[in-house]
């Protein structure tokens, strides 16, 4: 009981802030159908910059500052460099943005160094926030959890209720129309591709110090959540949501759970050659399986469900 | 025309090693072959079907596996079988192109990429957690030298060994070319400019997709396997994404829209980052930098550079002033950044 409900805590703070980084891309994609390759090197620069503000001005004025500067990065990034390239298509959108995360991580190491950072969790934030029989849940993963919800709370108000998100969502549709109203489309993209990136930099300031502030880290956040993306359907944030949330619980118990198909097997009474070919394959333990299992489940996706589990569009 | 290219083409790669003898320069040059195999290949993908893959190194790191593993098994065979060794790797690699092409091809564009991405983490993981298979960290070594000389072959030196890449890589680049020229090349180019119209007139731009997709991992599988004889090592991270990246910004630096392209960009990568990185920690930088400003600025890659300064007819002073001025622009801000980059490098260091 105990172990079911920290884990299922622990997986849902991690799936939430999953959704958070998914959020972003989702909407940059399902709005100007630019699958931004550079997301996950936009949540590193948000933990570095994070870092660097929170040494000077403390931990809350960066968690108002690193995702504005993340924002306005990406604003510059779609000003100078995607609005050239749409011209030439989809792949060298992807092209472009592929890039780019190739050299934001270089330029990350040139100015930061390649050692992990000291970015520490706020004082405020340092502590339990509740102990359920003898395990503790730390402070910050609820602020984490908290923030993830809010979020989602007000990127959905703000699409589906005020004005701005019914002229973003008419500017998707019908662009001429809207330009013909006197608005601006191409500011308007910019702005959304801003948002995006802002999402992924307040996900790095909050992911940054629950994890580990380094240069891998775009790295290996990276391939997840286009696992995500693709297994929650592309373009769809409901999926999305579903997706993170499912793949982070999948992996936490997985990670916590020590079982191997050969020790299963010896359980019924069945002993292996371990000199057999296929015996470390068998002898591999959930535990172990846990970093794989996300793409794992999207080549299963994949196979059964090709639009993802609520796809709108290929 | 195209005869004499071909012929040009075969005498270069004769005459290579006696103009660069060094044996830095052989290695070189070796290591330039196979990944001109691997860009080719890749390009059947990216330039030709218009399928942004990232599961390339997949295809050729697990034929160099199976190769090593041949080659460690025919210890005591003869010299004519490692001449072979690559069409193994090249069957691996189909055999792995016709697995991951089922999954990655049921969609198109970029959720096509983000799937083979997805991929390339599941097959470097997997082959961490395996180590009795892929030889974990290290990796799995091998020897070459398969048996006793055969008429004074034995690819222990480093020159058999490129002129066995040589000749698999004029072999390859021929049939790759003939491929273009083929049916299957033209519908290939056709699904990869307008897939409704290609479905229209009936054909399938799933199966050509997949088709082609087995095919470039056929030829990516012998690249592979080249890799593998070269440098008698397989390791994981022939697998990993980084491996794949570096195949991609090499192809599309060269240049995709011209078949030539990309044995160009396997030259200038290949070059670019073995001498780079004696001078410089930043090389990796500089790839990405040059990577970004041609995709922004010239989308036909280095290739595409050459062509329209080929097929200008006359140089007239009104085309070669503003061009002069522009390349002397553009060397002073690459020469600035540059020199801003080493600064900051020198600073980081010295922390």
């Amino acid at each position: 009981m105990e172990f079911t409900f920290i884990t299922l805590l622990n997986g849902l703070s991690y799936g939430l802030l999953l959704f958070l980084l998914s959020s972003g891309l989702t909407l940059i994609f399902s709005m100007l159908g630019v699958l931004n390759f550079a997301h996950a090197s936009f949540y590193m620069l948000g933990a570095y910059f994070a870092y660097a503000i929170s040494v000077k001005l403390g931990f809350w004025p960066a968690l108002l500052l690193a995702p504005l500067l993340v924002a306005l990065l990406g604003a510059l990034v779609e000003r100078f460099g995607l609005r050239h390239v749409r011209r030439h298509g989809q792949v060298a959108e992807l092209l472009f943005t592929f890039g780019l995360s190739y050299v934001i991580v270089e330029l990350v190491q040139l100015a930061w160094g390649k050692s992990a950072l000291p970015y520490a969790i706020p004082k405020q934030l340092d502590g339990p926030l509740f102990t359920f029989y003898s395990t503790t849940f730390p402070i910050c993963r609820g602020f984490m959890m908290l923030l993830a919800l809010l979020v989602l709370l007000a990127a959905s108000w703000l699409l589906k209720r005020s004005r701005t998100g019914l002229l973003i969502q008419a500017a998707l549709t019908h662009p001429q129309m809207v330009e013909a109203l006197g608005h601006n489309v191409p500011r308007i993209f910019t702005l959304v591709f801003a948002a995006g990136c802002g999402l992924a930099g307040l996900a790095g300031v909050v992911g940054g110090n629950a994890f580990v502030t380094e240069p891998g880290m775009a790295a290996g956040v990276g391939s997840i959540i286009f696992v995500v993306v693709v297994v929650g359907g592309l373009g769809s944030l409901r999926g999305a949501f579903l997706a993170s949330l499912l793949i982070a619980i999948l992996q936490t118990y997985a990670v916590a759970l020590d079982v191997s198909l050969a020790g299963g097997l010896a359980h019924w009474g069945v002993v292996l050659d371990p000199d057999a070919a296929v015996y470390p394959l068998l002898q591999l333990t959930l535990a172990q399986l846990a970093p794989v299992l996300p793409y794992l489940l999207l080549v299963l996706v994949m196979l059964l469900r090709p639009r993802g589990l609520s796809g709108v569009r290929d | 025309m195209r005869k004499w290219i071909w012929l040009v083409f075969g005498l270069a790669l004769l005459a290579a090693p006696w103009v660069f003898p060094q044996s830095a320069a052989l290695s070189l040059l070796s290591q330039c072959g196979s990944m001109m195999i691997l860009a080719l290949s890749f390009n059947m993908l990216l330039g030709q079907t218009g399928m942004l893959s990232f599961g390339h190194a997949v295809c050729a790191g697990l034929a160099a596996f199976a190769a090593v593993h041949v080659m460690n098994r025919w210890a005591g065979g003869s010299p004519a079988a490692l001449a072979l060794v690559p069409l193994v790797g090249g069957c691996a690699g189909l055999l792995c192109g016709a697995v991951l092409g089922f999954i990655t091809t049921r969609k198109s564009g970029t959720a096509l990429s983000m799937i083979s991405l997805a991929l390339v983490e599941l097959a470097a993981a997997g082959a961490l957690m395996l180590p009795a298979w892929f030889g974990g960290e290290s990796g799995i070594s091998t020897d070459r030298v398969l048996g006793a000389p055969l008429f004074g072959i034995d690819f222990a030196s480093q020159l058999q060994v490129y002129y066995l890449i040589a000749v698999w890589l004029f072999v390859c680049a021929a049939v790759m070319y003939g491929l273009t020229r083929t049916p299957l090349g033209r519908i290939a180019n056709a699904v990869r400019d307008n897939p409704e119209r290609a479905a229209f007139i009936g054909h399938d731009p799933r199966r050509v997709r997949y088709l082609m997709f087995m095919l470039s991992a056929f030829f990516a599988g012998i690249g592979g396997a080249l890799t593998a004889i070269n440098f008698e090592i397989a390791s994981a991270e022939n697998l990993g994404l980084l491996r794949s990246a570096q195949i991609l910004l090499f192809t599309f630096i060269g240049g995709t829209g011209y078949f030539f392209g990309p044995m160009i960009g396997a030259l200038v990568g290949v070059l670019f980052s073995a001498l780079l990185s004696t001078y410089t920690r930043g090389w990796q930088l500089y790839l990405g930098l040059l990577f970004v400003i041609v995709v922004l600025f010239a989308p036909g890659g280095i290739a595409g550079v050459l062509v329209r300064l080929a097929s200008v007819r006359r140089l007239t002073l009104s085309f070669l002033l503003p061009f002069l001025l522009r390349s002397a622009g553009l060397l002073l801000l690459a020469g600035g950044s540059v020199f801003l980059i080493e600064m900051l490098y020198r600073r980081t260091a010295g922390l």
